[in-house]
């Protein structure tokens, strides 16, 4: 029994593993900063993971790249600036509202409300009729 | 008419998943649009693969387009791509500069040795910071640069036959640059 929990503690800690690459951190606060960063930014070459989690060695290079520039001296907007200008807003996981990613934005919404009207439509049409007692008899 | 609101919304829908199986067939998935376009290509000064103790600079390329092809030993589609870029891309007659991104001197030189070297020039990029500044993911990519350094069109993915006749001859001819037939 204790060796089956201490199995399922380990298989549930793996997923907040960073192994990957080592990298000369100075201290655990620039480590948080730098995993929260690349948790945001995408990887190009395995486009649904983030550049924390991606073994791509584009990745690699990237993380080393964003690591360094933190190391410079530049600020998060700047790196991602960086990235944005040569990936484009793909890299980022969370693209600016521009007139480019207004459907991807509010498109969501959107469909959200003309649902919400036509549930509310029939709602409304349904509590207008007269309640008509049902036929326990009736032939389904 | 009521009665044909669900058929409406079905025939909508069909509608809805041809056109996005139409725009699968004619766009890759991946390929995530360079913000590089009609932007001057950034700058980079790489050492030369047969004469490692020259370089080739940005500026020294201005005066006449070509086109930068990125490729790598480690790259199988660059394998693919080779003979088009011989047979196709070489007798368009615009200048053609390889970039060796990421990947050993060593086994570039021995990669073109054995498939032949259709390049006017070969730069080489071991770290891939000059391909990291082009916005480079997937090798093989292709910028076609004018000739006041501005990217004119990336491919991203091999070139094939009918992606030369349909992208790049196109925007060779609005270069000015005389497309060569075979």
């Amino acid at each position: 029994m204790n060796r089956l929990v201490i199995l399922i503690v380990l298989i549930f800690a793996a997923s907040f593993a960073h192994a990957i690459d080592p990298l000369p951190f100075k201290d655990r606060a620039e480590e948080v900063r730098f995993q929260n960063l690349t948790r945001e930014l995408r990887c190009l070459v395995c486009q649904n993971q983030n550049l924390a989690d991606s073994e791509a060695q584009l990745a690699v290079e990237l993380r080393r790249q964003v690591f360094d520039m933190m190391h410079s001296g530049k600020s998060d907007e700047e790196i991602k600036q960086y990235l944005v200008a040569r990936y484009n807003d793909f890299v980022l996981y969370d693209p600016p509202v521009k007139a480019g990613t207004l459907l991807l934005w509010f498109l969501p919404g959107v469909l959200v409300l003309i649902g919400a009207g036509v549930v509310f439509n029939i709602l409304r049409k349904k509590s207008r009729q007269p309640v008509v007692a049902t036929d326990p008899e009736e032939d389904w | 008419m009521t009665r044909l609101i669900p058929l409406l919304i079905f025939i909508a829908l069909v509608a809805l998943l041809a056109f996005g199986i139409n725009w699968n067939k004619h766009h890759e998935m991946f390929e995530v649009p360079s913000p590089l376009i009609d932007k001057p290509a950034p700058e980079f000064t790489l050492p030369l693969l047969y004469e490692p103790e020259k370089t080739l600079a940005r500026k020294d390329l201005l005066g006449q387009p070509y086109i930068l092809n990125v490729f790598g030993s480690w790259c199988p589609t660059c394998q693919d791509e080779h003979p088009i870029l011989t047979r196709a891309v070489k007798p368009l007659g615009i200048k053609l500069i390889g970039l060796d991104w990421r990947d050993d001197p060593a086994d570039g030189k021995r990669w073109l040795a054995q498939f032949g070297n259709p390049y006017d020039a070969v730069l080489t990029d071991p770290d891939g910071h000059a391909g990291i500044d082009f916005g480079v993911y997937m090798a093989p990519e292709s910028f076609l640069i004018d000739a006041q350094g501005v990217v004119r069109y990336k491919r991203i993915g091999m070139f094939t036959p009918e992606l030369i006749a349909s992208e790049l001859m196109p925007q060779l001819k609005t270069l000015g640059q005389p497309v060569t037939t075979k």
